[in-house]
């Protein structure tokens, strides 16, 4: 069996499974945020019980619209607290808080080995940490919320062995994008995606959780990570619970295996409307931006604003540029602090502001006029995402982003005089 | 057996395309319909009438998990969405909350905006009116059929939690 269906047999309490067979799996960790909690607890309530089946296995994060931005956006927010307060599931917000998917492996209430699923499509990310974890909507939550169980049909796995050594201003968002350039949008539909390579056992723990975390923008249902000793190491440090470690079998079954020699890839960069319409840095002509928000649950981790400090440090964002910092925790804001960062951004011209999803999604904190353009390391540029429909959105790494709010147009570091 | 007026979109219709974020501090499901497909479809919400269908190419409600895409068109009167492919999660959502959903390439192929269509989600039979042409779709995995004949996630929950003895009971006591 390869990694999902060893996760998936072992949550479903089987010897084996197999592609296309449906389960139900006992669930480890439930997330929802202020967007899909309230439509859960109103679902929940539906069900007649008083109380959730494991307080301790229930994570809510209102990370969206908070520091809430509205009356209605309170309103939805006070759903979460009450709820969170009377069931005493595990509640992050405002001053101990961050993105949903920073703190929660960021605060151990994740391990290598757990089934998750969070009603945030981005719940792939903690297929960094070996855990098979995937988004669903606020129904599919309720439910779990309840039970304790999912139902989940068995994807095939497609395989991505990247190979060679990784290039200067190259991370793990280059090679996610770079990926999801060569198989589209839908390449991974329904399927989990199994990441491993040399350049992998390299990457940083930031540059797998990025990976992970745009899984989904291929389609995938899981994107999936061997815990090494990296990961073990990473989540002993922070966990309460023991870490399970599941590898796949020499003879694992995939429904495709892709190997890509990374060595001479140069950082890529997402042109608007899809996270799939990817060129390298140097064929994406001459774009002149507007705005650059580095942050998100894609690259707000401190790697992310280390590798931005580091170019930014004793230059200034060019004039026509505003650069929005949004470190994705509290823990990732007073290290980044403590190193010095905060106080480079800050000379630099940018606006650092508290964690939030904020403008990710087009919700607050660096919304988008017509015409504006933004390059961000965010996951997504679907038309409207950031504001405007007729506002447009490219993606890129921390490196390109930093690089390019000093240069005031789309430009790779190795490209800034120095 | 549904039917209506066919609204055609193309590929990688996203959830962000079918409810933009912005309308997302709230969850009333008129209020969320109120801008359905806004961003690429100013005229939709004018246009919709009940028991329309959607038709899209590949990948429709790519993106985000927000339960509010199905749930906005929902309330927007469409019956049924038909499409090449659909993305995971939106697939997931929409027979949790009682959206029916088609696969069929060739009723995709041959279907223009404004044609007439009639569903039978008993057979999986499209019929296409105002062309004459009668397509299949692909049948619900008969584990998820359980789901849809019970009314959705919610109702095929408690009807679980009733058949595990006492397994509601014994919830609400462990409080």
């Amino acid at each position: 069996m390869n990694l999902a269906e060893k996760i998936l047999a072992a949550h479903a309490g089987k010897e084996r499974v197999s592609p296309g067979e449906f389960i139900s799996a006992r669930v480890d960790v439930v997330l929802a945020n202020d967007i899909t909690a309230p439509i859960a607890i109103r679902e929940f309530w539906k069900l007649g019980l008083e109380k959730v089946f494991d307080p301790k296995k229930i994570v809510l994060v209102p990370d969206h619209f908070v520091p809430n931005k509205d009356i209605q956006s309170a309103e939805q927010a006070k759903i979460l607290r009450e709820f969170a307060r009377a069931q005493g599931v595990n509640f992050f917000e405002c001053g101990q808080m961050g993105i949903e998917h920073v703190i929660l492996h960021e605060k151990g209430l994740v391990m290598p080995g757990d089934l998750v699923i969070g009603a945030d499509s981005h719940t792939c990310t903690y297929g960094a940490l070996g855990a098979f974890a995937t988004g669903m909507g606020s129904t599919d939550v309720a439910s779990a919320m309840a039970t304790g169980d999912i139902w989940m049909k068995v994807p095939p796995t497609i395989k991505f062995v990247y190979k060679g050594r990784l290039p200067k201003h190259v991370g793990g968002k280059d090679l996610i994008l770079y990926t999801i350039g060569k198989i589209g949008v839908d390449g991974a539909l329904y399927a989990a995606m199994e990441f491993g390579g040399e350049v992998i056992e390299k990457l940083s723990m930031e540059g797998r959780f990025t990976m992970a975390n745009m899984a989904i923008e291929a389609g995938a249902k899981a994107g999936l990570f061997y815990a090494d000793k990296k990961v073990v190491a990473y989540a002993k440090g922070r966990g309460k619970r023991q870490p399970v470690v599941f590898e796949p079998d020499a003879d694992a079954k995939y429904e495709a295996v892709h190997e890509y020699d990374v060595s001479g890839i140069e950082p890529q960069v997402a042109l608007p409307h899809l996270p799939s319409n990817v060129k390298p840095v140097s064929q994406v002509g001459r774009v002149y931006i507007d705005q650059v928000v580095i942050g998100s649950c894609t690259n707000g981790r401190f790697e992310d604003l280390q590798v931005a400090a580091n170019i930014l440090n004793k230059k200034k964002v060019n004039s026509n540029v505003r650069c929005i910092i949004i470190p994705g925790s509290q823990q990732v804001y007073m290290d980044a602090l403590r190193s010095g960062y905060i106080e480079v951004f800050i000379e630099a011209g940018c606006a650092v502001s508290t964690p939030t999803c904020g403008p990710c999604l087009g919700g607050h904190m660096g919304i988008l006029a017509a015409g504006e353009k933004c390059l961000a390391t965010t996951n997504r540029n679907f038309i409207g995402r950031m504001g405007s429909p007729k506002s447009e959105v490219y993606l890129a790494g921390p490196a390109v982003a930093a690089a390019s709010a000093i240069a005031g147009k789309i430009v790779s570091p190795g490209d800034l005089a120095t | 057996m549904l039917k209506g007026r066919v609204h055609k979109y193309g590929a990688n219709v996203d959830t962000d395309a079918i409810i933009p974020a912005r309308y997302l501090n709230v969850s009333d499901p008129y209020e969320l319909a109120r801008h359905c497909m806004e961003d690429i479809d100013l005229d939709f919400v004018k246009k919709a009438k009940p028991g329309d269908i959607i038709v899209a190419t590949t990948n429709f409600g790519c993106g985000s998990s927000r339960e509010h895409a199905p749930i906005a068109i929902k309330a927007s009167g469409v019956s049924a969405v038909i499409a090449r492919s659909f993305a995971r999660i939106f697939f997931r959502n929409a027979i949790n909350i009682g959206l029916p959903l088609l696969e069929s390439p060739e009723a995709v192929e041959a279907t223009d905006a404004g044609d007439e269509l009639e569903i039978n989600l008993d057979a999986g039979t499209i019929n296409n009116l105002t062309k004459g042409k009668t397509f299949h779709a692909a049948a619900y995995p008969e584990f998820m059929s359980g789901i849809i004949k019970a009314g959705g996630l919610i109702e095929y929950t408690r009807e679980r939690l009733k058949n595990i003895s006492g397994g509601a009971a014994k919830t609400t006591k462990a409080a």
